[in-house]
């Protein structure tokens, strides 16, 4: 059995307002997946990430890349895992697509010149080159999710954790999106809604039910066991 | 939105735009002091100064239309001070008020048009600016254009429920839910602000901005920085001896 890069055991978390989000969640990620996580809106998908960077901190034992997840060790753990948020508006504050791209590098003590140097190759990698001078509100959605990953490779990272990937794209844009990912070659967590996507690019999917995994396995059985394989049927719904 | 339009200009390629930002910053200190330490001739000097602008901005190669009508933007607030000294029997210090105040946002105007915002918060924080400062300026900056649409997408949104914001003062229903709207832009600020703390941390951040570019002040930047001083304080010293 290989180390996992992520290993989680027993994972609980209640927020402020007495909202129990996480109950008892167990989960490994083994180098090379592509994970989806699956399951309905408040099922615990997106606060079961967060924790996997320190960004939450519940009960159980949260382990990255061997380290555990506290705060003496926050900083390497972030250098691990790159995250991508749902909204990339609020991923990108920088004043221009290049210095936002450069902000994990610098964070993490590389010189301006090799930070400059890996954002460009990131900008390079997403096909945002041309963007890498403007300022982020002029990019269109596609690309503002394509420089929020540039961002996230820039830093090198061995694990990428994507939220909510295809919110707010349009098909071709979704499509880019699978292509790059597909092309990358770092562990994936995928939270997602958008069954197409995780058959495209995951080989694995995780199902997320009130707060606790619920099933796990091949994507097609997961989905075909909770019902989420199906395809809208227009004539159904015709007067 | 008018920060689009700066930030458009600011990245023009005049000898102005190239100039270091704090020999602009040093130019327009000097400007301001001389500006709002007049007292004589004030309309002969704000003319002079006027005509010292409008050559600058036909150097820097901008609109000079586009750039006399967005320093108006100052007018609304200064004039009612200058309505409230003109009413109180003082109307030279109302136009005063006006003269400094509208020369006063067009010299800024010239210099946030020639200096990106980046490199422009580089040059004031190298000047000694609180860091602090800058970071809430570079944020609001940001993000004032992703808050004037949500506030659109709700105007909208509202619009289109048969709701309008014209004629509040006459209803308290339109007023209520004006407030309302307020409240719940100001929340998603919040949410907003919360979301954009965490990818921050997610990507390193430890409480400190790290520079991607460092500032060069060259010979030519003193050189522009001293004949930017000197012109206004020449300009005043001769309108006051001609008058």
């Amino acid at each position: 059995m290989t180390t996992p890069l992520i290993e989680v055991r027993d994972l609980h978390f209640q927020y402020d307002d007495g909202t129990v989000a996480l109950r008892g969640v167990s989960f490994r990620l083994e180098p090379g997946e592509t994970v989806a996580l699956l399951g309905a809106n408040g099922s615990g998908k997106t606060t079961f990430v967060l924790h996997l960077n320190g960004l939450l901190g519940g009960k159980g034992c949260v382990n990255v890349c061997g380290m555990e997840v506290e705060a003496k060790n926050y900083e390497a753990v972030r250098r691990k895992i790159g995250m991508v948020f749902q909204d990339s508006e609020s991923q990108l504050f920088m004043p221009t697509v290049v210095e936002d791209v450069a902000f994990g590098p610098l964070n993490h003590g590389i010189d301006a010149h090799e930070a400059t140097h890996r954002a460009t190759a990131a900008l390079e990698r997403v096909g945002m080159s041309a963007a890498a001078d403007k300022a982020p509100y002029h990019l269109s959605a596609g690309e503002k999710k394509r420089v929020a990953i540039a961002g996230i490779l820039a830093m090198e990272p061995e694990i990428l954790v994507l939220d909510e990937p295809t919110t707010f794209l349009d098909p071709i844009g979704q499509r880019g999106l699978a292509e790059l990912l597909a092309n990358l070659p770092q562990a994936k967590i995928v939270v997602t809604h958008d069954i197409p996507f995780a058959r495209a690019i995951c080989n694995r999917a995780v199902f997320f039910q009130n707060g606790t995994i619920a099933a796990e396995g091949p994507v097609e059985e997961v989905v075909a066991r909770f019902g989420w394989d199906f395809a809208l049927e227009p004539a159904k719904f015709h007067r | 939105m008018h920060h689009v339009v700066l930030e458009r200009w600011s990245r023009g390629a005049s000898p102005l735009h190239r100039r270091d930002p704090r020999a602009k910053l040093i130019a327009l200190l000097v400007f301001l002091v001389v500006l709002a330490t007049a007292q004589r001739s004030l309309p002969a000097l704000s003319l002079a100064l006027l005509f010292l602008l409008l050559g600058t901005l036909r150097w820097a190669g901008l609109p000079i239309v586009g750039a006399l009508s967005r320093a108006c933007v100052v007018l609304p607030f200064t004039a009612v001070f200058a309505a409230v000294a003109s009413i109180s029997g003082d109307p030279a210090r109302g136009l005063s008020l006006l003269l400094k105040s509208y020369l006063s946002a067009l010299a800024v105007l010239l210099v946030v048009s020639t200096t990106t915002l980046p490199v422009l918060l580089r040059g004031l924080e190298t000047a000694g600016a609180p860091r602090f400062l800058l970071m809430v300026a570079q944020f609001l900056y940001r993000y004032l254009f992703v808050i004037s649409e949500e506030a659109q997408h709700m105007a909208k949104s509202a619009a289109s429920r048969g709701a309008s914001v014209r004629g509040l003062a006459g209803s308290g229903a339109r007023f209520r839910a004006a407030a309302g709207a307020l409240a719940v832009l100001f929340a998603r600020s919040y949410g907003r602000a919360e979301q954009i703390h965490r990818a921050m941390l997610a990507r390193g951040f430890g409480g400190h901005f790290h520079p991607l570019f460092e500032l060069h002040f060259q010979v030519r930047d003193a050189v522009f920085a001293l004949l930017g001083s000197l012109a206004p304080v020449l300009v005043r010293f001769a309108v006051e001896r001609a008058l």
